[in-house]
Parts: C-alpha cells; sequence; structure tokens
C-alpha cells in the first residue's frame, strides 16, 4: 500500500509553487497539508458542499476532485489570493459590511465562487446569484446576507 | 443596507449599530484557525475504525497488523482508557454518565449504531492511518437493530442496554430492563374537565425524523499529551470548559492538567458540545509522546455525531367556538440514539408555552434506539415537540373558521402566566411578535395562484444564561483587550465587545475581543441555549464597571481627592470635584489610560457571572409555499420571521440568527431526514443524499425584529439564536393544507411525503 510521490509545478496565487504530493493527494489536501493554504476548507471531500472551491485555469473547481498530481502546470486561485496586500477585494469588504458570514467557515468557497460569477457575469440576477451559488452551502446564514453581498459587490442597489 | 438604529437602540451609542465584527477580516481572507487547520511539530494524523452494523456484540478485536505497518506510531481501543468510574459528568448541557459518554466515545463491549467508533489509529500521515484501519480485525455478533422509537418502547424489543431500568415519575426505577430511560410529566388544572367543556377537540398523531445540524465544519480533536502529565487539547467546540470537564473526567485526570484551547468553529447548532474524537487523540498522544490530529469525513460526522431525535407525538387539544383552547393534551416520545438523553424534557417544557391553557397534560419519553447518540440541535427538542402542538393548534383554528393568529392572541401567554412546567413569566414579547405579524406586508397582501397556501406559527424558547467570564485590560493607548472563554459561532466577539463598549462610553473599535483557552479566562460555559450575547455580554457589562471603578480610584488618587467625588460619565469623562482655583477637573478615558504605567500601574478589570435567569424568545413566522402536484415539490415563496429578541445589540447578526433558523427549520421541514433500511444503515450519510437548503432553494427571508427589553438584563438582551428554527416546520405544513388540502402528519414533508399523502387522498 505504499504510496509513490509525484513532483508537481504550478502557479497558486501569483506564485510559482514546485511541491512533493502523495500520489494519492487531492489538490484540496495538497493546498492545505503540502503548501500551506489552509483557507481552504474541508466540507465534505466528495464535491457536495463546494467549500474547498478554488478557481483553476478560470474554472471553479472543487478541490477535492482534483488530484494534486493532475494539477501539473496549472493557475491556482484561493482565497489567500483574493485580497491585494492588505486591500481586501470588493467583495470581501461586502461580505464584511453585510455580515454576510456567521461561522465563517463556507466563506472562503463562497467568495472565490462569486468573485468568478461577477468576473463572467458583471451583473446577475437574484435568480442568477443564487443558481450560481447552489453548489456552495452554508448552514449558518440561510443565504440572504450572502446573495445580497454579492449584489453590493456587482455595485447594485441593496435593501 | 440599514445602518439606523431602531427607536428602541436610539437611547444608545453603540447598541444597535452594525459595525463590521473584529475577526471579519481572518475569515474572508482564509487566515482564521480552525481546528482542522493546526500544525504542531511532530503531530501524527489520526483516523478511527467504526462499525459496519448498528447492533452487534464485540468479540473481539486484533489490531497487531496494524500496528505493525510501516508508518503506524499507536492504535487504541476502549480496554485503554481508565476505568471510567459511576459517576455523572456535566456534558455543558446537561450531565451524562461518565461509562456511557466513554462508549460512547469509543464502544466497549457493544456497539450501538453503524458508525459507533471501535479503535483509533495515529499514524504519520492520514493517507497510512486510513490503510491502518482496514488491517484491524473485529469479530461481531450480530444483534437485531431497533430502529423505531415505538418498536423500542414494546415489552420483548431487543435491549440496547441490560442495565437500563426506566426512571419513573415517582423516581423509581423499572423492575424490567427496558429501552424507555424515563418518564417525564408536567400537568395543570383537570385535563378530563378542560376536554368536557371543549366543542371541538382535535386529535393527530405525529412523527418525524432525526435530522442533523449540518455544520460545514466537521468535527477534529488535537491531543498534545506532555511528559509532565499534562494535557492540551485544541477543537473546534462550542465549549472549551465543559470539553476540559469531560476530557479530565474521560482520562482520569484533575481539571488543571488539562487546557483546552478553542479553535475557531465552523458551526456547532448544538452538535459541537459533546466530545467524540478529544479523548482518543489524548489517549494516541500519550501512547506516541506526539501531537496528534484527529479529523473526521463528512460521512463520519452523519452517522457518528449529532443528529437531534426522531419522534413519535400525539398531540389533543380542545376549544371552545370562540378559539379559547380550553385543554391539551401532548404525548411525546423521544428517539435519545443510542444512550439516554434526548431533549424531550425542553420539549415537553415548550411545547405549549406559547399559551394559557388552562388544563394540560405532558408526557415525555426518552427512548434509546440503535442510531447515534443524539446531540443538542438548537432549541432542543421544541422544533419536534411545537411542531405538533403548532400544527393542533392551527386545524382548530381552520376548523372554528378562525384566524389563526386571531386564535393565538386570544389564547396567548403574558406576563403573570405560568407554563405547565412551573415556568412563571416576567415581561414577554409574545402578544407583540403576534401583533407585528398581523401587521407585516406579508400578512396583510393577498395570495393567489393554484396550490399555494399561506401559513403561520409561533415558536417559544425559554433561552439559558449560567456563568460566563470577562478580563479587560486597559491599554495606554485607551483601548481595551478583552477576554473572552466563548467560542464565537456568528459574531459574539461583536456583541459582547459592544456591549463593554456601551458601558465604558467608548467607541466599538477600541474593544479588542479575544477568544483564549481554559487557563487564560474564568469559567464560560457553552456558546449554546441563545446564552453567549446574554451571559457573555453581562459579564462584559460588569467587567466594564470595574474599570470604571478602578479609573475613577485612579483619577482620585492623581488629583488627591476623595474617591466618592469622583464620576465616570457615560460620555467617558471622569469628573471630580474642582480644584482650588475653581477649574473643572476631568480627564477623557483615553488621556487617563494613557498615564496609568506612571501612576501606578495598568488596570484590569474582571467580572464572573452566574445567571440563573433568562428572557425567554417568542417568534412568529408566515410563510407562502406553492406545491407542485406532480413531483410533491414544495416551493417556498416568501418567508417573513418575526422576532423579540429584547434588544438587538447587533441587529445584523439577530437576523442572520433568524434567517439561519428559518433555513434550517426548512430543511427540516421538507428534506432533512436519516433514512435508515431494516439493518440499521444509514443510507444517505453524505451532502449529496442528505439535502439541506441551498441557495437556490429558498427566498430572501424578510426579518422583522421586535424589541421588548427584557428587564432580567442590563441592556435588555434575551438571545436569539435558537427560537427561529422552531416555527418554519408548523408554518410550511399550514402552507401545504392551505394549498392543497392535505394535512401532512410527518417531518420531512418530502417530495416522496407529499405524493403518498395526495396519492392516498389526503386525511
Amino acid at each position: 500500500m505504499a504510496s509513490e510521490h509525484v513532483v508537481v509545478n504550478c502557479t497558486i496565487n501569483g506564485e510559482n509553487q514546485v511541491f512533493l504530493a502523495n500520489e494519492r493527494d487531492s489538490l484540496l489536501e495538497a493546498l492545505r497539508d503540502r503548501i500551506g493554504l489552509t483557507g481552504v476548507k474541508e466540507g465534505c471531500n466528495n464535491g457536495n458542499c463546494g467549500a474547498c472551491c478554488v478557481n483553476m485555469d478560470g474554472r471553479i473547481v472543487n478541490s477535492c476532485l482534483v488530484m494534486a498530481a493532475e494539477c501539473e502546470g496549472a493557475e491556482i486561485r484561493t482565497v489567500e489570493g483574493l485580497a491585494d496586500g492588505d486591500q481586501l477585494s470588493p467583495l470581501q469588504n461586502a461580505f464584511l459590511e453585510q455580515a454576510a458570514l456567521q461561522c465563517g467557515i463556507c466563506t472562503p468557497g463562497f467568495l472565490v465562487a462569486a468573485e468568478a460569477l461577477l468576473e463572467q457575469n458583471p451583473d446577475p440576477s437574484e435568480h442568477e446569484i443564487r443558481y450560481w451559488l447552489a453548489g456552495n452551502l452554508c448552514r449558518c446564514t440561510g443565504y440572504d446576507k450572502i446573495i445580497k453581498a454579492v449584489q453590493q459587490a456587482a455595485g447594485q442597489s441593496v435593501v | 443596507m440599514v445602518t439606523a438604529q431602531s427607536p428602541e437602540t436610539e437611547q444608545y451609542n453603540v447598541i444597535g449599530t452594525r459595525p463590521i465584527r473584529p475577526d471579519g477580516v481572518d475569515k474572508v481572507t482564509g487566515a482564521a484557525q480552525y481546528g482542522a487547520d493546526l500544525q504542531l511539530p511532530g503531530m501524527l494524523a489520526g483516523r478511527v475504525l467504526r462499525s459496519p452494523h448498528a447492533h452487534a456484540n464485540i468479540k473481539s478485536i486484533d489490531t497487531s497488523k496494524a500496528e505493525a505497518l510501516d508508518g503506524v506510531l499507536a492504535v487504541v481501543v476502549n480496554a485503554d482508557f481508565p476505568r471510567a468510574a459511576d459517576q455523572e459528568v456535566d456534558t455543558g448541557e446537561g450531565s451524562a454518565n461518565l461509562k456511557w459518554v466513554l462508549d460512547n466515545v469509543i464502544a466497549s463491549d457493544k456497539v450501538l449504531y453503524k458508525g459507533h467508533a471501535v479503535a483509533a489509529v495515529a499514524a504519520t500521515d492520514h493517507h497510512i492511518a486510513e490503510d491502518a484501519l482496514e488491517l484491524i480485525e473485529v469479530e461481531y455478533e450480530v444483534l437485531t437493530p431497533v430502529l423505531d422509537v415505538r418498536d423500542a418502547m414494546v415489552d420483548g424489543s431487543p435491549l440496547l442496554h441490560d442495565s437500563l431500568h426506566t426512571s419513573e415519575l415517582d423516581g423509581s426505577k423499572s423492575d424490567n430492563a427496558s429501552n424507555t430511560a424515563s418518564h417525564l410529566q408536567f400537568t395543570k388544572g383537570e385535563i378530563d374537565a378542560g376536554f368536557d367543556e371543549a366543542d371541538v377537540v382535535i386529535e393527530r398523531e405525529f412523527e418525524t425524523s432525526m435530522a442533523h445540524q449540518g455544520y460545514i465544519e466537521t468535527h477534529n480533536g488535537t491531543a498534545y499529551w506532555r511528559a509532565d502529565g499534562t494535557l492540551d487539547i485544541y477543537t473546534s467546540t462550542q465549549g472549551a470548559f465543559p470539553v476540559r470537564q469531560q476530557v479530565s473526567a474521560l482520562m482520569q485526570l484533575s481539571e488543571s492538567q488539562v487546557k483546552v484551547t478553542p479553535m475557531e468553529i465552523g458551526g456547532g447548532f448544538g452538535g459541537k458540545i459533546p466530545v467524540y474524537l478529544e479523548p482518543l487523540a489524548a489517549l494516541l498522544s500519550q501512547k506516541t509522546g506526539r501531537p496528534v490530529k484527529l479529523t473526521m469525513n463528512r460521512e463520519e460526522v452523519l452517522l457518528a455525531t449529532g443528529p437531534t431525535s426522531g419522534t413519535y407525538m400525539r398531540v389533543r387539544m380542545g376549544a371552545k367556538r370562540d378559539g379559547t383552547i380550553t385543554a391539551a393534551e401532548v404525548h411525546l416520545a423521544f428517539e435519545a440514539g443510542a444512550y439516554p438523553g434526548s431533549p424531550v424534557g425542553a420539549g415537553a417544557m415548550c411545547s405549549l408555552a406559547p399559551y394559557d391553557i388552562p388544563n394540560q397534560k405532558i408526557d415525555g419519553y426518552d427512548v434509546v434506539v440503535n442510531k447515534p447518540k443524539t446531540a443538542a440541535y438548537r432549541a432542543p427538542g421544541a422544533p419536534q415537540a411545537e411542531f405538533a402542538t403548532e400544527s393542533v393548534l392551527n386545524e382548530l383554528a381552520e376548523e372554528l373558521g378562525l384566524d389563526p393568529l386571531e386564535m393565538r392572541l386570544s389564547n396567548a401567554s403574558v406576563e403573570g402566566n405560568t407554563t405547565a412546567a412551573g415556568m412563571p413569566f416576567g415581561v414577554i414579547g409574545n402578544v407583540e411578535c403576534m401583533t407585528a405579524a398581523q401587521e407585516s406586508p406579508h400578512w396583510q397582501s393577498e395570495l393567489e395562484g393554484p396550490d399555494r397556501g399561506r401559513g403561520v406559527a409561533q415558536g417559544f424558547w425559554f433561552n439559558i444564561g449560567f456563568e460566563s467570564s470577562a478580563y479587560g485590560q486597559v491599554n495606554g493607548d485607551g483601548k481595551v483587550s478583552l477576554v473572552l472563554g466563548s467560542t464565537d459561532i456568528g459574531g459574539t466577539r461583536a456583541s459582547i465587545a459592544m456591549q463593554m463598549a456601551e458601558t465604558l462610553g467608548i467607541p466599538m473599535d477600541d474593544v479588542r475581543p479575544q477568544v483564549v483557552d481554559t487557563a487564560s479566562v474564568g469559567y464560560t460555559q457553552v456558546t449554546g441555549g441563545s446564552r453567549t450575547t446574554f451571559a457573555g455580554g453581562w459579564a462584559a457589562y460588569e467587567c466594564a464597571m470595574d474599570i470604571r471603578k478602578q479609573m475613577s480610584q485612579r483619577a482620585a488618587q492623581i488629583w488627591e481627592v476623595d474617591e466618592d467625588a469622583v464620576e465616570y460619565g457615560d460620555d467617558a469623562i471622569i469628573r471630580g470635584p474642582a480644584d482650588e482655583d475653581g477649574n473643572a477637573r476631568e480627564i477623557a478615558f483615553k488621556d487617563l489610560a494613557a498615564q496609568l504605567p506612571t501612576s501606578g500601574g495598568h488596570i484590569v478589570g474582571r467580572a464572573d457571572v452566574n445567571k440563573t435567569s433568562s428572557g425567554p424568545a417568542f417568534a412568529t413566522h408566515i410563510v407562502d409555499v406553492e406545491v407542485d402536484r406532480d413531483t410533491g415539490k414544495v416551493e417556498i415563496l416568501r418567508y417573513t420571521a418575526v422576532q423579540d429578541a429584547g434588544t438587538a445589540i447587533h441587529p445584523a447578526y439577530v437576523e442572520g440568527q433568524m434567517q439561519g433558523g428559518v433555513a434550517q427549520g426548512v430543511g427540516m421541514a421538507l428534506n432533512e431526514e436519516y433514512y435508515y433500511d431494516e439493518s440499521g444503515d444509514l443510507k444517505n450519510a453524505s451532502l449529496l443524499d442528505y439535502r439541506m437548503p441551498t441557495a437556490l432553494d429558498l427566498p430572501m427571508i424578510e426579518t422583522n425584529i421586535v424589541e421588548v427589553p427584557n428587564p432580567g438584563h442590563p441592556y435588555g438582551v434575551r438571545g436569539v439564536g435558537e427560537v427561529p428554527i422552531i416555527p418554519p416546520a408548523p408554518a410550511v405544513r399550514a402552507a401545504i393544507a392551505n394549498a392543497i388540502g392535505v394535512h401532512m402528519t410527518e417531518l420531512p414533508m418530502s417530495p416522496r411525503a407529499i405524493l403518498e399523502a395526495t396519492t392516498l387522498g389526503g386525511d
């Protein structure tokens, strides 16, 4: 049952990274255990909760469903890459101002997913936001304030 | 975004505003450290072997092959634990028999549910630990499982515990062993006479499924047992001190040998009060001399933690033609899971509390079954019990042709009433919630369209107080470091710091709250019971009053005047008598803070409170639904939640609690269930099949915060977390009945259940 290890070269949050992954490591495990990016969260480890969601080559993926060994040459963005130094992104600020998090464990996944939504669709309707974020589970907020935070970040007026 | 304070909180500077939470930046940047994020030097990874059977005797366990695997450093089983004495241990929300607590952490002679822990492994990485589990050989003698509360109560049913005898009403124990752990009863008036007065009597039976708290963070526990016998625990828990108590009792250590550091927590809802992994990690650490981190995966969470009770309930209620309720009889049978301790008592206390009904009889039964030991879940017991009572009340209103809110108002509990459980009501907002709901745009609107309906329901939860502690150090820059023992699940650093800032008359940003370990702050009970903003805020208030006193004393000392002549103003200006030249003596908090080091040293305020009082919470919810007759799917079209918060310290987080409670209540109403086959195998142990509401399943949730200040709190706080999970299920049931004329009798009211009910022609 001994595991083989593989060397992976990729770009994470704009930095080149070379790391040694167990061939059984998912991208989630590699990010957390090998790279130390623990902002990426595990909620279910089978693609149903979205807490581990990261941006990989412009697509939103559940990192628990991607093998680390598949990431050779990939460009990956995690929650740790959203802020510009100490300048939070508009979405991060909106989450704080709208009180869109309670326990905060799902927040990294929601932020990464919502940022990708606004890149593709800068002015989404409420339904489009809900549809896009339906792959991210939040158990604390009832989603209301998360939707409003995305609307605020999109420059929409929020009641 | 709403920014104005409510009319009730305009008198305050900080309370009623919506500042950004102190821990916010860390939680939007990924910097916040949750339990699973912890890395310690030399740390090992652990995994747990779990039972494939719901009910079986353990004949033997052979761990030798696992121990021989390269990279495995230790394997532990129940027999490796110190023998737990036959004693009760405080588990945070009540107490439990220590042997049962240990047996739930790791099975001894029997496994009692699928997923019951049997052995634990520590290895150099988690892949190896997982491989090792497959090498542990366990021989089971499979027994017939008991999976339904009514089956479990029948004489001759297979027994989970040979030593369990029913605690009867008179305090005696039953002669024969039983799965019924206890029977409790609350009565008021004369039940038979009450029903004789009724013109209409309705009786209904209900069944509800187990449902899980569903926090997104799975359980974790890290332990480091040092050579000197001290044990550090790091865990995502609702209560670091109750973890300390449980772990020290299970490991037979003194409390002072154990230090528990509460990591950030990814949701709890009551389910992160019991210990599961912490004692296993401790023993593995003792054996290896290295820190050991254990984490659960989602399947383990669903199989072996939480959930809340499945139930069988029966309610009979009678009323006069004018809507006056004359009598109500409630029978509650709650599944405790594998060990006694369901929340049936709390359910019984809450079941009829919103109404002043002269004749009541409430019976509760706590029953063990071959399913996971239940844990607290948001207003534990009340969502089930009040689903039953509110549903029958709604049907009575329908039968009598009365407006359901009017009927509630005419029977509503008010100040001076006492519940059947003996709880006297002081100032409460029961009627105010009902009235606000009546006046809401939602209730005033027309609902049109086929297969659409509207429902309403009331909720009650008693809330709790108990122990909280706060230390506040005044720093030279005029800010206060506030030290707390309460895990922050949903913004309590903010809500507690705001009460300190208000009391000191300084800005919210000048109070810097931190949550610390059990060696660094006074005893603090769990974050649960809607108690944290109430009792934690009270501790912060008293801590601030201590600081005010010490700051005044220091000013008096500097001015060389009598202490009694100095006053701390609510504007954070300390004033003394005029000096010899007639000039006013006054100094601002910030300026005095800067002088502290040179005028006698720094100031630390402290407070420990233990409040046995609380401010009861009421809520009224309105929901519109549309039922798809072809698929049985129920869509939530509109939802309004009204709730008395007492005083809403941080209204945005109060709204968040209300909205989150609604979402969980809607999940419980429509989708969430534990689906077992006959062998006791949980068939939906994943978040794909255990279907919690997504963003697409819910509309915006309208909130209306009523503020009837609690006279038993310095700032009128009641506690808000729990009551909003109660009304959704009965409100949705009433809306479904209003839409398609079918009165459902089970939870969840899933598409399957709706189709079965409509195909069979309803009731």
